[in-house]
């Protein structure tokens, strides 16, 4: 068995998993915060409503999730023909629809993560910006950003981790077509439905492993830096 | 430069409702805790809104709840100390005492901030983050932070009220400086008679959301207007005179009083010639109507009852005219009436304690 060498193929899975992922944890990270201001200090109607549509893709069967996503995003369906008639965005069966499956999965974690340091924000420290002369924005960029710093970085590290594993969505979503959507989960089951594949799924795992410990490791060291400063009062 | 503020506002149960001006110098909004002195200052900062009333800033309206104005808190240029320092914990000294700096228009940036970084003693901070810090040097920061926004008014709430004694008598003289050398109103909100009799010119009596009295320092601490029982315990008179000689050896000073009475206080590092402030509690003055002899007390001062008012808890309050100078006495109703005590009666004031501030 010569485990240590990939082929090409698995490269590729390999590649793009981390592709799908980082995108997915970059695109939901600006809707990330606000979602988690709007939950953490909002006061309005259908707050509770919103909340629950935050965290259905927690609690329903992926596989529903991503036929849910192959419905409103399809290119008949309701965005997702609006997408390609205005844009020329297509999200079905492309990478970027396994990247949208993995963001929309991740999305609950990272807000949950973001809301819970927004409501640990001291915000008489906020009150106190305020009388230096810093309006709402600069308030939120100098003190209240800085301060839920580690709360965003558990909450990406949430996300990214949950689309390098995320598989029912996605397949779901944007089927298993290798080089285009087949990540490194696809692409594990696949080595599963084949005889002889096991070689190569073990190979694919290994990979996975040392991907998910280096992530945490960094994100641990990183937390732990930005930590020693902010919460030392 | 002059504030006025005229506001209501209920709070559940609670009902704010008063008036008052604040000129140059140091105003105290002074009452016991709960008595609306918080509502009323966040209310001038902009911290919140009240539900009907006015506040103006030298002709700057700021709330007017008829005409619907409301000027937010960041851009009233009010600098505010919270009774805890409230320092930004992931910045340094230096970032905290700039960060009012960033927002402040450039033709009303601090001219100075070395002089006020020298002024609070806090040079040797500037490196060091604010968990790093004691109770007192926070608070000294939060002070700079607040004044180096360029403020065109200081709103001070309660500062050494989360400090335990040393800690309150290491920053009362860096308050006592502010007041006279940096020139910026101030409105000091404290429920401690000293502090308040130390710090503050004139003085806005508040109770139970309103404002009982205004008036000149050594007026409103005097004695019966105080509202609690513990503000009267607390009472006594406010002076003011100038240093006439210095016994270093003995570590007393003699001050001659604006009315021309001499009083032998214990002090040091006061130089002759040096304009003071004396407060003597009422508690510590004793009257008799023939002179003593043969006691320890240095200070025995010659003059008339001026009015003798009763001061609840058996107790009565005296007011001694001594030589135009006021000083007020706190005595047992008992002795008052042993002694016959009534207004013009010639009587001598045994001053137990006077301190100088």
């Amino acid at each position: 068995m010569d485990w240590p060498t990939l082929s090409d193929e698995e490269w590729t899975a390999i590649r793009l998993s981390l592709r799908v992922s980082t995108v997915a944890m970059l695109a939901s990270l600006p809707p990330g915060i606000l979602v988690a201001l709007a939950l953490a200090r909002g006061r309005f109607w259908g707050k509770s409503l919103l909340n629950g549509l935050v965290h259905l893709p927690l609690v329903l069967p992926p596989v529903v999730t991503g036929f849910i996503l192959l419905v409103l995003f399809g290119r008949r369906g309701p965005i997702g023909a609006f997408l390609s008639d205005w844009f020329g965005i297509v999200l079905s069966f492309r990478w970027t629809g396994a990247a949208l499956a993995c963001a929309v999965m991740g999305f609950p974690l990272m807000v949950r993560s973001i809301r819970l340091s927004i409501e640990a924000v001291d915000r008489k420290l906020e009150e106190a910006a305020g009388t230096l002369g810093a309006g709402p924005v600069p308030v939120f960029a100098t003190v209240t950003l800085p301060l839920i710093l580690p709360g965003v970085l558990a909450g990406m590290i949430l996300s990214f981790a949950k689309a390098m594993g995320e598989f029912g969505a996605t397949i779901t979503f944007v089927s298993n077509i290798p080089g285009e959507t087949q990540t490194l989960s696809a692409a594990i089951y696949t080595f599963t439905q084949v005889p002889g594949g096991d070689a190569g799924a073990m190979r694919l795992t290994l990979v996975a492993i040392a991907i998910s410990m280096a992530a945490l490791v960094a994100s641990e060291m990183l937390a732990q830096r930005i930590g020693r400063k902010v919460h030392l009062e | 430069m002059s504030l006025v503020v005229d506001v209501r506002q209920r709070l559940g149960t609670f009902a704010l409702d008063a008036a008052f001006t604040a000129e140059g110098g140091v105003t105290a909004l002074f009452g016991r805790s709960g008595s609306g002195k918080t509502s009323l200052v966040r209310i001038v900062a902009g911290l919140a809104r009240p539900d009907e009333g006015r506040v103006v800033l030298s002709g700057d309206v700021l709330v007017d709840t008829a005409r619907g104005v409301f000027v937010p808190a960041h851009r009233r240029r009010f600098g505010y100390v919270f009774q805890e320092a409230r320092l930004f914990p992931h910045m340094t000294v230096r970032q905290n005492l700039d960060y009012g700096r960033w927002f402040a228009p450039k033709g009303a940036r601090a001219e100075n901030p070395a002089c006020i970084v020298d002024l609070l003693g806090i040079g040797d901070l500037l490196k060091r983050r604010p968990a790093n810090l004691s109770g007192g040097e926070k608070q000294r920061v939060a002070i700079g932070r607040a004044l180096l926004s360029a403020p065109r008014l200081l709103l001070m709430d309660e500062p050494l009220a989360a400090l335990d004694e040393d800690r309150k008598a290491e920053i009362l003289p860096y308050l006592e400086r502010l007041r006279d050398e940096v020139g910026i109103p101030i409105v000091y909100v404290s429920h401690s008679v000293a502090e308040v009799a130390r710090i503050a010119d004139r003085v806005v009596l508040m109770n139970a959301g309103r404002v009982e009295t205004v008036g000149p320092a050594s007026e409103v601490l005097g004695g019966p207007r105080l509202v609690s029982a513990a503000e009267r315990r607390e009472a006594g008179s406010v002076l003011s005179g100038r240093v006439e000689a210095c016994d270093a050896a003995h570590g007393l000073a003699t001050i001659r009083l604006q009315g021309g009475l001499p009083l032998v206080v214990p002090a040091a590092g006061v130089s002759a010639g040096e304009a003071v402030r004396l407060r003597i509690p009422a508690r510590d003055v004793m009257v008799a109507t023939v002179r003593p002899e043969g006691l320890s007390a240095l200070n025995i001062l010659e003059g008339t009852v001026e009015a003798v008012e009763p001061d609840g808890e058996g107790m009565t309050s005296l007011v001694l005219s001594c030589r135009g100078d006021r000083i007020r006495a706190r005595i047992t109703a008992f002795s008052a009436g042993r002694l016959g005590l009534a207004p013009g009666l010639p009587v001598y004031a045994v001053v137990k304690t006077v301190a100088l501030e």
